[in-house]
């Protein structure tokens, strides 16, 4: 081979694996669910999130796993639920979170979880009743998921659906209520998941939704 | 047994005669790296399909939207097609059917040039250079993992990538750089220098090896495709209960890692038989040069600790897919099988890793001290050594995990007795430093900053070894810069020295010798600095795999980050030389440049087809610098009958 | 081997140095430079401090193998660098060296000397790991290293009756995706997620895990034990200091393994018994609705799942994997 030829040949296979790696880094790597920001929506030092619970994604999320169970933010800007399980909110504010449950029961793996710790006044309300102790397999509540912030010590059992829904999101449909509310700390990156092993018919139930972020784990940021 | 190489005729079974030989069609009629893509996909749609139509139904594929078993077949039955479309199976095809097998002569004949590098070939040397290229490539795909994580790691919370993005870096980094790194010495090396070393026209098994190589690459595309489904989450270990939990991406680690399980075997049978069947006259084992021996014994490993590896990942696909329970506690499984399993194998792997550059770096220094390598006897006793205790140090990784602890000290012993036939390396190395006349080429600077930095892996190890010491060590930082320094530090850099040392040989090109230096002297620097710090990151209580970590060891990751991303650059000034060299700058190099006595300089570079033209006499051993009335290595000329006349006094036919 | 050229200075003339001489002089220079150093400068700072007895014996064994380590490894650099400068290539001389193939007396000091280092380490280390019992680290169900008044493994499940103070204080550690929970069995058998110990008290932590391999290492603490499903494993410690304690998780256990740490503490015995106290109370009702006390806790514990569904009517994942049609899922 002629040396413009070889240079040819080492610069078509230099780009090609310029762009492959480019590629997997964009789309791969650094791809993922959008961030819902409540930042802007604040006011008087409390900011209102708005979450649901769906048994599965199907069919308007996306299409990856339509039968896993995902948790869906509603975006304050637009009102439209959001595939997501990634928020903002600022520092040092009220964070009142209500989460509308679609989904049916589940049992609780550790009792521990049953417990509600970390909000403003260890409570959580179902439907505006106020409870602090659940045990989630022998009523009188029954649980689907919990809402759990390891570093600030948040964990919220969500109270079950009256029927599952399996479309996601849903909104036409009878749900429970869940409501509890915590201050954000400083800022910083704080991730939370769900301790109920959800993910049916994987192992444990933590793999699949459980230990993939958008489903039944996520970040919230804080921005100071 | 004719070790006198190439028989006559082409061999015939099914008592048929030769027939013509085959017409050689145009080259993309014949098999090649193109076939083997097309028979690559259609054997996963096949396979993909056969998945889905056997476990769609089952309740768990229904429930959690997943099909291990299609994914499995899918990859299974894409290598047998990969294979296929290559040409692997039609030798085997044509002996079955009686008809003539292709030869050697009918290969060479039919491609010249840089067409042979894309098939499925016969020759030794050929596949030692497909595996060089081949394994560059894997190890700088590793690499651009290892730039990511420590990308990463460069802020204690701020996240670059998410927690499930960073796990799958460090488990495609980590399963890249171990397995695929297994053969980088034996593969491109080990394959092109044992017969020349030996004064063998042939290896035992050219087909076997070359489809030894030609695994390599699917379980590379294969390991690849976990990143489509974000990875695995259980790093290169793979522990279970965790990698059954896990989702579609640790069905590639367990194929990806059980085929190059298999392609370890295969490499290393080949191996095996040609240093001891192939050996030329006057090639006693004690004039065997230390890095065929280290070749020997590193193929011994990986013959009997990769089928461990390989019965391992069986297991854990079955789990996965059709779901027996070999390693889940609670229905009679145990997690502690897949760690015995793993680690049977994984600690013999340890040191599939690092004999190879024992080999090389003794093999070179004798040559650049211009000295006969001090203690042969005891170099080899240190390979065979470390090889059979290999076997009896694997519960270590075990020591925290709450399996019997009555064991433990026991395991302590083995460990520690393992570095004494290691430091028979350090001793043949000090000892034939003394009163050398030592001179600083490249592959002998590589060959010194391999000492260095396996001294301090070493040393290290022993700490990890003492188990109190190793409650606070395990599984930290500290065993992490541990095992870069013997694999990294050993392996990476022996492979270097390698390549500067050999390439010339291989190709008849002599890569830049300036900037051979700039990229020995960052890489020497770039690799310190980013492990040294990490044993102290360790101490400090960082465990390993985490993206997040305490404030207090910021600055040390920072600085190990950006040591990492210079160690990144030395790497692609390596890498640049190597294209520049060997495409554009071309600088000849015929002759024997380093002086070496050893038998593959004695033949033109490269070497031709055959290596010999007759099977060579070997008088005296390859490390007899210095000695005035020593022999020539070997006659390459031996006067007719002489050879025979060996086999014959040997009690064997020629 | 024969000792064709023995590198002893004789043999090579008088006016060629002693090299050994000067190798080992350097050496030992160097060594007795570095190994007080490594002791008394470097060794009071070597993690992981003095909390507990395990972590105070690891922090000795971590010297003792700085120590014993530092000069192998600075007689092994110097001599290369002795080497690489006395022996390198001159200009113009195109002489080989002298053909040395060994040296038997050289060679069985080096391996007799490595010999005797090894084993003794292996002597030093087989003593630290008995005393304090299992040197911190976790031993499996049946422990074989216990302290004075541990239980036998056979008796490990019963220990529910009332602490005393002075008596083997039982914690047991229970790991799970993503969290490390901790229960008192001695204590009325609350469950809490925060790590609270007494000083000068022997601990032995029960560590366990309800799904996948979790590791429990309290860092300043010197306990590191595997969380294994369906297995008990036993560590043992001595508190010695009060102080804030970080627990981390040391074995890959899926997504959040690198965010699944918290910080525990030792505090004197009457804050202990104090926080034991109220935290009793506070969590009484919670307490009741936890599972009784074992060793190990299982997963797919039916009763719980069966009630659930039965009741509800419901479905719901329930963290099986084998199906309906495995025998002992509702």
């Amino acid at each position: 081979m002629s040396v413009s030829a070889r240079a040819v040949t080492l610069l078509v296979a230099f780009l090609a694996v310029v762009a492959g790696a480019f590629f997997i880094v964009i789309h791969y790597l650094l791809g993922g669910p959008p961030t819902v920001d409540y930042t802007s929506s604040a006011s008087g030092g409390q900011v209102n999130v708005t979450m649901q619970t769906d048994a599965s994604s199907n069919p308007q999320a996306v299409a990856d796993h339509p039968t896993w169970v995902s948790y869906f933010i509603k975006s304050p800007q637009t009102g439209a639920w959001l595939h997501t399980t990634l928020f903002t909110v600022p520092a040092h504010t009220r964070v009142n979170v209500t989460i509308l449950g679609y989904d049916g029961s589940t049992p609780i793996r550790n009792q521990v979880w049953g417990h509600v710790t970390g909000t403003i006044g260890d409570v959580a309300y179902y439907g505006g009743k106020p409870v602090q102790v659940v045990n989630g397999w022998n009523g009188p509540y029954l649980i689907q998921h919990t809402f759990a912030i390891p570093a600030l010590g948040v964990s919220v059992p969500v109270e079950a659906g009256p029927g599952t829904c399996l479309t996601g999101p849903c909104t036409n449909k009878a749900h429970s209520t869940t409501t509890f509310s915590f201050m954000s700390p400083s800022a910083g990156t704080y991730r939370w998941q769900c301790f109920i092993p959800c993910g049916l018919s994987f192992l444990y139930g933590n793999g699949g939704p459980m230990s993939t972020i958008g489903y039944m784990s996520g970040n919230m940021q804080v921005v100071g | 047994m004719a070790i006198e190489i190439q028989p006559e005729k082409a061999q015939e079974p099914g008592g048929r005669g030769p027939g013509r030989p085959r017409a050689a069609g145009p080259w993309w009629m014949r098999p090649g790296v193109h076939t083997g893509i097309i028979g690559g996909a259609v054997g996963y749609l096949i396979g993909h399909w056969l998945g889905d139509f056997l476990a769609s139904g089952y309740s768990q594929v229904q429930n959690n939207g997943q099909n291990d078993m299609a994914l499995v077949l899918g990859y299974a039955l894409g290598v047998v097609g990969w294979l296929a479309g290559l040409g692997v199976f039609n030798d085997l095809l044509r002996q079955m059917a009686g008809r003539p097998v292709r030869t050697a002569e009918e290969e060479a004949a039919e491609d010249g040039g840089v067409a042979r590098y894309f098939r499925y070939t016969l020759d030794h040397k050929v596949v030692g250079i497909q595996y060089l290229v081949g394994m560059i490539g894997y190890f700088l795909a590793g690499g651009l993992f290892a730039m990511a994580i420590r990308t990463e790691l460069l802020s204690p919370s701020h996240h670059v990538f998410s927690a499930q993005i960073y796990l799958m870096l460090v488990g495609e980094h980590g399963t890249m750089m171990i397995m695929m790194m297994s053969s980088i010495i034996l593969g491109p090396f080990g394959n092109y220098f044992v017969p020349l070393m030996i004064g063998s026209k042939r290896v035992a098994f050219p087909r076997i090896e070359a489809l030894s190589f030609w695994l390599t690459p699917a379980a590379f595309i294969i390991l690849l495709s976990g990143v489509m489904f974000t990875g695995f989450p259980t790093g290169w270990t793979g522990y279970a209960p965790l990698s059954v939990q896990a989702g579609y991406g640790q069905d590639s680690y367990a194929v990806a890692f059980g085929l190059m399980g298999i392609s370890l075997i295969l490499a290393g049978f080949n191996i095996i038989v040609t240093v001891i069947c192939h050996r030329a006259p006057g090639m006693r084992w004690s004039r065997l040069p230390i890095f065929v021996w280290a070749m020997f014994t590193t193929a011994l490993l990986m013959v009997l600790a990769a089928p461990v590896l390989v019965g391992g990942m069986y297991m854990l696909i079955t789990d996965r897919t059709v779901q027996t329970a070999f390693f889940t506690d609670d229905l009679g499984g145990s997690s502690y099988l897949w760690q015995n399993l793993f680690w049977f194998f994984g600690h013999p792997e340890v040191y599939i890793l690092a004999l190879p550059g024992f080999g090389i770096v003794l093999e070179i220094i004798p040559v650049f001290c211009r000295k006969p390598l001090f203690g042969y006897r005891i170099a080899a006793a240190g390979m065979v050594g470390v090889t059979l205790l290999s076997f009896f140090v694997w519960q270590h990784h075990l020591f925290m995990s709450g399996i019997n602890p009555d064991m433990r000290p026991l395991y302590m012993l083995t460990t520690e007795l393992i570095s004494i036939p290691t430091g028979f390396i350090f001793l043949v190395a000090m000892g034939t430093f003394w009163k050398a006349k030592i001179r600083f080429t490249v592959p002998m600077l590589f060959a010194l900053a391999f000492f260095f930095n396996f001294l301090i892996g070493g040393i290290t190890g022993v700490f990890l070894s003492d188990v109190p010491a190793d409650v606070t060590e395990h599984g930290t930082f500290f065993s992490m810069a541990h095992f870069h320094y013997t694999i990294m530090g050993g392996l990476i850099f022996a492979f270097m020295a390698g390549i500067y040392y050999w390439l010339p040989k291989m190709t008849g090109i002599k890569l830049n010798e300036r900037l051979g230096k700039i990229h020995f002297w960052t890489m020497f620097i770039f690799f310190n600095s980013t492990f040294m710090p990490l044993f102290a990151v360790g101490l400090l209580g960082q465990p390993r795999r985490v993206f997040e970590y305490a404030r207090n060891v910021h600055a040390l990751n920072d600085w190990v980050s950006i040591s990492a991303f210079c160690l990144g650059g030395s790497i692609l000034i390596f890498l640049i030389n190597f294209v520049w060299s060997t495409v554009f700058w071309r600088e000849r190099e015929a002759g024997n440049p380093w002086r070496s006595r050893s038998l593959e300089w004695q033949v033109p570079s490269p070497p031709p087809a055959h290596n010999f033209e007759h099977v060579p006499v070997v008088l005296s051993g390859p490390y007899e610098y210095g000695a005035k009335d020593a022999q020539p290595m070997a006659d390459l000329h031996p006067p007719v009958g002489v050879v025979s006349a060996a086999y014959a006094g040997a009690g064997l036919e020629a | 081997m024969a000792a064709d050229a023995a590198p002893s200075p004789a043999a090579t003339g008088a006016a060629e140095p002693r090299h050994g001489l000067r190798i080992f002089l350097i050496w030992l220079v160097a060594s007795a430079i570095a190994d007080p150093l490594l002791w008394f400068v470097l060794g009071p700072h070597m993690p992981p401090g003095a909390m507990t007895d395990a972590a105070a014996s690891q922090q000795v064994d971590l010297n003792v193998m700085a120590v014993m380590s530092a000069p192998v490894t600075i007689f092994v650099i110097i001599y290369f660098i002795y080497a690489l400068v006395v022996w390198r290539h001159r200009e113009g001389d195109d002489e080989d060296g002298p053909a040395i193939h060994g040296n038997a007396r050289i060679s069985a000091l080096w391996i007799g000397g490595t010999a005797v280092i090894v084993l003794s380490l292996f002597v030093y280390g087989t003593v630290r790991l008995i005393s304090p019992p299992g040197a911190g680290g976790g031993e499996g169900n049946t422990p074989v290293w216990r302290p004075a008044g541990a239980p036998a493994a056979a008796a490990l499940a019963a220990q529910t009756s009332a602490w005393q103070p002075g008596s083997v204080l039982q914690v047991q550690v229970i790991a799970q995706q993503w969290w490390f929970t901790y229960r008192y069995p001695q204590l009325g058998g609350f469950e809490t997620t925060h790590l609270m110990l007494p000083v000068g008290q022997e601990i032995q932590f029960n560590v366990t895990s309800l799904d996948v391999i979790h590791s429990f290492w309290a860092y300043q603490l010197g306990v590191k034990a595997d969380a294994n499903p369906q297995l008990n494993n036993v560590a043992y410690v001595k508190t010695e200091h009060t102080g804030s304690v970080v627990v981390r998780c040391s074995e890959l256990c899926g997504l959040w393994h690198g965010a699944m740490f918290d910080y525990g503490k030792v505090m004197p015995l009457a804050q202990f018994q104090a926080w034991a106290a109220s935290t009793r109370t506070q969590l009484v009702a919670l307490t009741t609705e936890l599972p009784p006390y074992a060793l190990t806790y299982d997963a797919n514990a039916v009763k719980q799942l069966g009630k659930a569904f039965h009741q509800a009517g419901l479905f719901g994942a329930g963290g099986g994997y084998y199906g309906p049609q495995y025998p002992v899922s509702p």
